[in-house]
């Protein structure tokens, strides 16, 4: 009987040994740097957990001394000491040592770390609920501008397709549009958001920025080997803020200038003669993607919203009521709740959406917003 | 072993003629009660009942992410869940916990027979349960809780429901109820003190309290101002944190954390004084460096008040800023050094027992100093930087709340349940408590150091896949742990209801005055005329 326990536990602890090995594979450090200021940043965590481990160590090693030699059941007599001046100083004086030696590589570090001068590109990356928007400010690709959300499919998030997540190595970390930059140039990153405070977060790149509505702040980096980083949204910014991924591609010199150049070719393409004449059946279609990009995650593509937290659009009195309105809300949002203003959608979007909305669900107006009326009302 | 005589405890010894010992009987003598005792049972079993609503929030977060995917709830409940989870721990439960320590205990270690202002504890004490009324109330608001994080940051605060408003009431009641506690516990400690008990003679627990409710009187006003603020542009017009109309959401941070980081402190020193009452009555040895204890402590203190921007490396300020707050920061680690090594020189060389306040205590130390060193990684901003709102942040402060602050209470109430009932909790069932919650806390959050380190952002309700197996791990040591608390439950009624009748100083090494001058229980009304202290 009790061998038979102590086989159960040898067999236990043998599994649990055979389970760390593969759990080796699994991170147990910061991500490989792939910056050199993200190696300095990864140095100088190692430098400061081994001292940490030492100094643990060492402590500890005098307090289990003392709790397996120092106590009562080995006859272990108290001792009535109870202060020590030499050695109360050297224990005072001794950590301050170590941390100044600990402060001098951290402020070199910090002081290049925000050196965010003589940046070869720089890409204004705006946080909005829930999706980041990069518009390429300066350098080659300037004027590049597009929106990047989520790319998962909202099945394999919800359970409905768990065996596609399985196989999705990159789930919640894929979006449709990826910030592409080349390599070798310093990358000088402005964060700003549009509603609540984002962060911009790309670990292997060794940036994390807040995006601050209102404000702009900056950070940089310079990768040195071509490749896809992936990050995400840092700082809470409200029910979606787990699904605002940041995935930087980093290209080649040569491939990079084909890029800028297809997303030139793409723009250009994609721009709309601002007086065509939409029909209805087209403002719907083009509408339903813009709703399912910027209004789906609250109002919910049923158009039922959320009871209580998020108004249904589908019967609502303000999408069946007078279009002026309904354009005023979409423009200014609604102060104090999740609303915001949706004004940096171009006008063709607006009057997509907006006539999507009046035309779904229970709602049928049989109205067709014009983009110039989007345009009158800004 | 009979008390120690001194004309002090005439009310113990001859009870039966002796109307100080009467007591008000029924729902009045909780309701309108103004004795210390009272009051001290009622702040520890209030948090109590928060600590199990806070927990069992913190088993639905665990649940959700026990895989990636969403399964159980929606992100906005999940949001809300990891708000109110800290709101609750920080303000209904770690805090109320230690000042029903400070109640029951502060009046009988210095010799006074209650605290100074008695009615004014009363209003502290029910001040607390509309404040947990609105907070767990805030679940039901149209749209549910504010999924705000517990910093309550801007603009997403004045973006929320209207939860949101209850919440920041629940907030202003709750800073009243500090206030008070705080003015009678700091008019106790300056004024009511027995003669000869100089104040460098005091416990250290006393002085822990002492410096906690300066603490709590210079910050608690701010954390006000900061919500009422947040208040005023959620339903005035005010612009405060909103950039459109002047204001600054990075200021809300500011004023914010200027409260937040004393406030860490205000939970941590209150467990450090408890700790420094455990060590040195288990090591039968007095406190080591008891002097350099308070102004280590003093230190602590007044550093808190200049370090608050670490907590905001990546909100962007000016390099020479965040340069100074570095090295105002790791400047911390010296004092908390000087205490970790005082506790170890209190147990060195002394005859050491392993009742259940002494592994508490133990414990304490030994992953307090880990969570301290945690601190240390986090103060070096390039690496802070990286670690910054990730799973690392939230291994560490666990660390120092739960394993620190919460283990020093568990280490309390089982040194101090004799006094306080009369009776002996089961050592065999305390050594298994504490067994329990040592290894499952370090399952829960130990690998949460390796989630944040690869990038696991926190306040999250799904990740991607290469977090999955230390998840996995994290909620499975969050369940037992949870369930270990209610073996702590059952220890305490057992106690309570049938535990063996405790001798006056259970404890060979307790020394000060509830030990060596009371009976246990404690009576009713002690130190009516205050005792001698030579």
């Amino acid at each position: 009987m009790r061998n038979l326990g102590v086989n159960k536990w040898i067999f236990a602890v043998a599994s649990l040994l055979s389970s760390v090995a593969a759990w080796a594979e699994y991170n147990l450090n910061l991500q490989t740097p792939h910056t050199l200021l993200g190696q300095k940043i990864y140095d100088l965590h190692t430098i400061v957990t081994i001292i940490c481990v030492i100094i643990f160590v060492g402590v500890f090693g005098f307090m289990f001394y003392a709790v397996f030699h120092h106590r009562k059941s080995v006859g272990h007599k108290a001792a009535q000491f109870h202060e020590n001046t030499a050695v109360e100083v050297a224990w005072t004086l001794i950590p301050f040592v170590i941390l100044i030696a600990l402060a001098i590589p951290a402020t070199g570090t910090l002081i290049t770390m925000r050196d965010t001068t003589e940046a070869d590109i720089t890409i204004k990356a705006t946080g909005y609920q829930w999706k980041w928007g990069y518009d390429y400010l300066k350098g080659e690709g300037a004027s590049i501008s597009f929106y990047s959300t989520l790319s998962t499919p909202r099945a394999q998030i919800d359970g409905d397709d768990v065996a596609g997540r399985q196989a999705n190595p990159h789930y919640l970390l894929e979006t449709d549009n990826n910030v592409v930059v080349p390599v070798g140039k310093k990358i000088r990153i402005l964060t700003t958001a549009a509603d609540v405070i984002h962060a911009w977060y790309v670990p292997a790149l060794s940036v994390k920025q807040d995006a601050v509505p209102g404000f702009i702040r900056d950070t940089w980096f310079k990768a040195e080997q071509p490749g896809i980083y992936r990050g995400q949204c840092a700082e809470l910014c409200g029910k979606q803020h787990g699904f605002m991924p940041i995935v930087v591609e980093v290209m080649t010199a040569e491939k990079y200038t084909a890029w800028v150049a297809s997303q030139q070719t793409k723009a250009v393409a994609a721009k709309v003669d601002p007086d065509k004449n939409w029909t209805l059946a087209e403002l719907k279609t083009q509408g339903e993607k813009v709703f399912g990009q910027n209004c789906a995650a609250c109002h919910q593509a049923t158009g039922m919203g959320v009871p209580g937290a998020f108004p249904a659009l589908s019967g609502s009195k303000v999408v069946n009521g007078p279009q002026q309105d309904q354009i005023k809300l979409l423009l200014n949002g609604k102060q104090g709740t999740a609303m915001n203003s949706f004004k940096h959608l171009s006008d063709v979007e607006l009057a997509s959406v907006i006539t999507y909305t009046r035309n779904s669900w229970s709602n049928h107006t049989g109205e067709a917003i014009s983009s110039a009326s989007i345009k009158a009302q800004r | 072993m009979e008390a120690v005589n001194t004309h002090a405890d005439h009310g113990h010894h001859d009870r039966g003629h002796d109307d100080h010992d009467h007591k008000p009987t029924g729902l009045k003598r909780w309701l309108m009660s103004t004795n210390h005792k009272d009051i001290g049972t009622m702040y520890l079993w209030f948090s109590f009942f928060m600590f199990i609503v806070g927990g069992i929030m913190a088993l639905v977060i665990r649940s959700e992410l026990f895989q990636p995917g969403l399964q159980i709830v929606k992100p906005e409940f999940f949001n809300s869940m990891t708000t109110y989870h800290g709101l609750i721990m920080v303000f209904g439960a770690i805090m109320p916990a230690f000042v029903g320590f400070a109640n029951w205990l502060i009046p009988m270690q210095i010799g006074a027979a209650d605290m100074a202002f008695p009615r004014m504890n009363n209003l502290s004490f029910w001040l607390l349960p509309p404040a947990a009324f609105l907070l767990i109330g805030a679940q039901f608001a149209p749209g549910g809780g504010a999924g705000v994080g517990w910093t309550l940051y801007a603009p997403l605060s004045t973006q929320a429901g209207p939860a949101m408003d209850l919440t920041i009431f629940a907030i202003h009641i709750l800073g009243m109820s500090s206030i008070m506690g705080s003015i009678n516990i700091i008019t106790t400690l300056l004024n009511m003190r027995a003669p000869g008990m100089a104040l460098m003679k005091m416990p250290m627990f006393c002085w822990t309290w002492l410096i906690t409710a300066y603490l709590l009187v210079a910050v608690m006003p701010v954390l006000a101002g900061a919500v009422t603020m947040t208040l005023t542009d959620r339903h005035f017009g005010t612009h405060f944190f909103n950039a459109a109309g002047g204001g600054d959401p990075v200021l809300y941070q500011h004023i914010f954390w200027f409260f937040g980081h004393p406030e860490v402190y205000i939970i941590a020193i209150p467990a450090f004084g408890v700790v420094s009452q455990v060590i040195p009555a288990f090591s039968r040895k007095p406190l080591f460096g008891y002097a350099s204890m308070v102004y280590a402590t003093a230190s602590i203190a007044i550093l808190s008040f200049m370090v608050w921007a670490h907590h905001m490396y990546t909100a962007g300020m000016p390099v020479q800023a965040q340069l100074y707050f570095m090295y105002a920061t790791v400047l911390i680690a010296v004092p908390t050094g000087v205490k970790v090594f005082n506790w170890v020189a209190t147990m060195w060389r002394g005859s050491l027992t392993f009742e259940t306040p002494m592994l508490f205590a133990i414990g304490f130390l030994f992953l307090f100093t880990l969570g301290g060193f945690t601190g240390l990684v986090l103060s070096i901003t390039p690496v802070d930087v990286q670690l910054h709102d990730t799973y690392y942040v939230v291994a560490h402060f666990h660390y120092v709340m739960v394993a620190g602050a919460l283990f020093s209470a568990f280490a309390g109430i089982y040194f101090w349940l004799p006094k306080w009932t009369g009776r002996m909790y089961d050592e065999k069932l305390g050594r298994i408590h504490f067994w329990l919650s040592l290894v499952f806390f370090n399952l829960t959050f130990f690998v949460q150091h390796f989630l944040g380190l690869a990038g696991m952002p926190r306040r999250i309700p799904d990740y991607a896949l290469q977090f999955a197996e230390f998840n996995a791990i994290s909620s499975v040591g969050a369940f037992g742990f949870g369930f270990s608390q209610l073996l702590f439950l059952y220890i305490v009624i057992k106690t309570i209801t049938s535990g063996e009748k405790a001798p006056d100083r259970p404890w060979e090494g307790a020394d000060s005055l509830e030990w060596t001058h009371l009976p246990s229980p404690a009576p009713f009304h002690s130190f009516v005329e205050p005792p001698v202290i030579k």
